[in-house]
């Protein structure tokens, strides 16, 4: 009897084992419980780029959003998390990346975490996608300085996955209030830096005057591309004046410039061109 | 052999070089031309006068006062502008590289990420030996695969290793003389430091405080690596302090002590820091001021006994390790200790008695309102974090962190790294598994508040006030040295590897390293020529006049 409770058990270890290895199911899925301690496991590892209550960070997207960028499925989220993302900020969760790294289980933990808090945000539901696109390249005017899929300006960020990566509330505030927190670079491929839109106000050695954004910048050295678009690397000692401003260049949409209707169809328009894989 | 396999050149190629490197070493030093000393032998004696040979390099800060100051002077305020490369050494490894290298007689003896070791012709930057570790894969290394360097004396150089192992090498071929088990790795134990060693005794302390350990700092016999004493860094039953922990906890406390520490001959007593109380932002469940947690020891070093206690943070929950280089500083007959603190306060302390001088704020500061009768700063309730999260200054980060200071007894200021950064302290409470990640709490950046950013400041350290300061254009993890030629130099996190006027921190020269510099440079000469050394990216640099 003994001995069958043992095998039997063993037998259930071994079949756990097999099913965190194959990285394809979450074992706990839908489980309250474990969701509470994915939580923990997420502030401590996780929260310091994608916020609390992964609503998205500074350098990290909002986690609540049901599309996600780099993948959908339980194995896709964890292999993400297990391995780091290619090209972006995302480390691997192994000793020596992120936090202080996290076992199989407390990585499926933190995936039934992320399910437990995801909503839902689709295009269709929050206004008329093909409206949003006349007035980001129409009226609007966004289209002047933020790209999606390859077609408009380079002096904002890439919208191609915001949509996917920004909780909707994020994109309202963006678009009526853009210099309270300024965009970070966060859907080209990551550098080891974040670039944050930073204003840039420049009057060269000969008189010159340029204004741009700050693509990257140290204590002696700016890169920045000015409002035509033309890039340019200065020794600050060398120009005549150098300042920086966390004032954006965007201008700040009110109701009045945006009506609420066309916010919301903007919105709809991001929303759709990162469901259709924009900018992937 | 211990040799890192080689690219290209295959591995009988890279030993024929290897031979030919050592021959060429054995013939030079002959002929006396890398060496003041007839011999590499590194004497007590020779530790004890470094001062009198600026030339070598021969503890993590440069002499057991951790000042972090060389005498040299060829490169000065008149000729910084025009320092060049001279050579760089690449690990090829990922990871931070934090190693200060050591010189002794013309050859330089560093370490790299995953616990490599190598020795160097200072002048051409070429190996003479490489060492690998081989690391199990259940190590717990907390924050990345580092390593801050080494210690020598004789003919051994000794490295404390991930694994939790203190590995003596021949300092002439890299070989292993001896290599002890300090602790269990598994667990959570681990070591990052630079030994330290004093008389025949090869001191390290303990990391491991995100993982729930019990810290300590040992002592090891050089010649046989057999382990003379250790001290717990948390008192067991039975002994003072013992009840400054609630129930069980001291068994699972942390207070590792993971930065080297240093040493007053006049009193045959060596100084060493500790860190953070484990789960290091939780206070529940550790009630009480958890000795010797976040503390400054003096601790006799031939039995490791405690002298005297001073601790910095009481019952701390937002990650304060006061692990930072207790600087012995002399003030006419006053003999002190000067520590600017993770927590935000430049501490002084009478170094004969532990007797607090003065604690003054360098950076911005909400965890502590009050001081108690001692003057001694104390944590306010507001700071605890709570579930939704509290916002404290200075961040987990630190107001500055392991990085290490200078002090420069020609312009009697203070260097240190410091960082302007609130968090967000977030409770998530969890239980202790052995060799597990053991928080308590969650912290991330203030994302609403203006960016955080960073700076090299000169303190005045009779007075805590602030000379100058030269902004970073983000938070640095770079150490400072300071030069008899008026010189400071330190990093920054783009990569910049920068020369400053120590009496005004006017900038004087700077190089592009092409990574973050997490390290502490050094300085050193052969033939008398001066060079500095700086570890950045994979990259151990070089500088030196044209």
């Amino acid at each position: 009897m003994r001995l069958l409770v043992s095998f039997a058990f063993v037998a259930l270890v071994a079949c756990m084992a097999v099913a965190l290895r194959a990285q394809e199911k979450n074992p706990f899925a839908g489980d309250a419980r474990v969701a509470k301690l994915g939580e923990y496991q997420f502030r401590s590892n996780c929260a310091f780029c994608h916020g609390l209550g992964a609503r998205g960070g500074g350098r990290g997207p909002d986690l609540t959003r049901a599309q996600k960028h780099h993948g959908n499925t339980d194995a896709e989220i964890f292999h993400n998390i297990h391995d780091g993302i290619t090209g972006t900020a995302m480390p691997a969760a192994t000793n020596g990346g992120i936090g202080v790294g996290m076992s199989d289980e407390e990585i499926w933990q933190v995936v039934t975490y992320l399910r437990s808090v995801e909503k839902k945000a689709t295009a269709a539901e929050t206004g008329n996608a093909a409206h949003g696109k006349e007035l980001f390249y129409g009226t609007a005017g966004c289209g002047t300085c933020h790209m999606v899929s390859g077609k408009g300006g380079r002096l904002g960020p890439d919208l191609s996955s915001t949509g996917a990566s920004r909780s909707v509330e994020y994109l309202e505030e963006s678009v009526r209030r853009p210099s309270k927190r300024l965009a970070t670079g966060l859907s080209e491929p990551m550098k080891d830096f974040s670039q944050e839109y930073e204003t840039a106000t420049v009057v060269t050695s000969d008189g010159t005057k340029l204004q741009g954004v700050v693509l990257n910048e140290d204590s002696f050295t700016v890169q920045m591309l000015d409002t035509r678009e033309q890039l340019h690397a200065f020794e600050k000692a060398k120009l005549r004046s150098y300042e920086k401003t966390r004032e954006s260049l965007m201008p700040a949409y009110d109701a009045k410039a945006l009506p609420e209707k066309d916010l919301k169809d903007l919105i709809a328009y991001l929303l759709a061109a990162s469901e259709q894989g924009g900018g992937k | 052999m211990k040799s890192v396999s080689t690219g290209s050149g295959g591995k009988s190629r890279f030993l024929a070089s290897l031979g030919m490197a050592a021959l060429f070493v054995a013939t030079t030093t002959a002929a006396g031309l890398f060496a003041p000393q007839a011999s590499a032998q590194v004497t007590f004696e020779r530790l004890l006068n470094s001062s009198k040979e600026p030339q070598n390099w021969l503890m993590y800060s440069g002499d057991y006062a951790g000042h972090r100051f060389s005498a040299l002077d060829e490169i000065k305020i008149s000729s910084a502008a025009s320092l060049v490369p001279k050579w760089a050494y690449q690990t090829m490894a990922g990871g931070k590289f934090e190693t200060t290298p050591l010189v002794v007689d013309g050859i330089l003896y560093g370490t790299g990420q995953d616990d490599r070791v190598y020795a160097l012709d200072g002048r051409s930057g070429r190996p003479i030996w490489q060492y690998q570790r081989a690391l199990p894969v259940d190590i717990r290394p907390c924050c990345g695969r580092v390593n801050r360097g080494l210690a020598i004396l004789g003919d051994k150089v000794f490295v404390a290793t991930l694994d939790a192992h203190v590995i003596a090498l021949d300092s002439k071929t890299g070989n292993v003389v001896w290599d002890v088990s300090a602790a269990e790795h598994a667990k959570g134990y681990s070591f990052t430091l630079a030994p330290l060693v004093i008389k025949n005794l090869v001191l390290v302390g303990v990391s491991g405080g995100e993982y729930g350990i019990r810290g300590f700092i040992d002592a090891y016999d050089a010649a046989t690596g057999e382990r003379k004493w250790r001290f717990y860094t948390i008192p067991g039953p039975g002994e003072p302090g013992h009840d400054s922990w609630e129930g069980e906890s001291w068994k699972i406390g942390g207070s590792p002590a993971w930065i080297t520490g240093t040493y007053d001959p006049a009193t045959n007593t060596t100084f060493w820091t500790t860190g953070n109380p484990s789960p290091s932002n939780r206070g529940e469940g550790r009630a009480g001021d958890n000795l010797y947690s976040n503390s400054l020891l003096a601790i006799d070093p031939d039995t490791g006994k405690l002298k005297w206690h001073f601790q910095f943070t009481q019952h701390d929950q937002h990650d304060y390790d006061a692990t930072q280089v207790p600087v012995m500083i002399d003030e006419g007959d006053r003999k002190l200790i000067a520590q600017a603190n993770r927590n935000g306060f430049f501490y002084v302390v009478d170094r004969t008695n532990g007797k607090l001088i003065s604690a003054t704020s360098y950076a911005k500061v909400s965890w502590s309102t009050s001081k108690d009768a001692t003057g001694r700063p104390v944590p306010d309730k507001a700071a605890v974090p709570t579930p939704e999260g509290n916002r404290v200054c200075p961040g987990a980060a630190g107001a500055t962190n392991w990085m290490s200071p200078a002090y420069d007894p020609q312009t009697k200021l203070f260097y240190v790294t410091a960082r302007e950064q609130c968090d967000i302290f977030a409770t998530a409470p969890q239980p202790y598994e052995a060799g597990h990640a053991y928080y308590g709490s969650a912290y991330f950046p203030n994302d609403e508040a203006q960016p955080f950013w960073g700076a090299l400041r000169a303190l005045d350290p009779a007075t805590g006030k602030l000379k100058w300061e030269w902004n970073h254009t983000s938070p640095a993890w770079a150490g400072v040295l300071s030069t008899a030629g008026g010189l400071v130099f330190t990093g920054d996190a783009e990569g910049n590897f920068i020369a400053l006027e120590a009496a005004s921190g006017k900038a004087l020269w700077h190089f592009q390293c092409g990574a973050s510099v997490y390290s502490s440079p050094m300085t050193f000469a052969i033939d008398g020529k001066q060079y500095v050394a700086v570890a950045a990216g994979s990259a151990l640099f070089t500088f030196g006049l044209p």
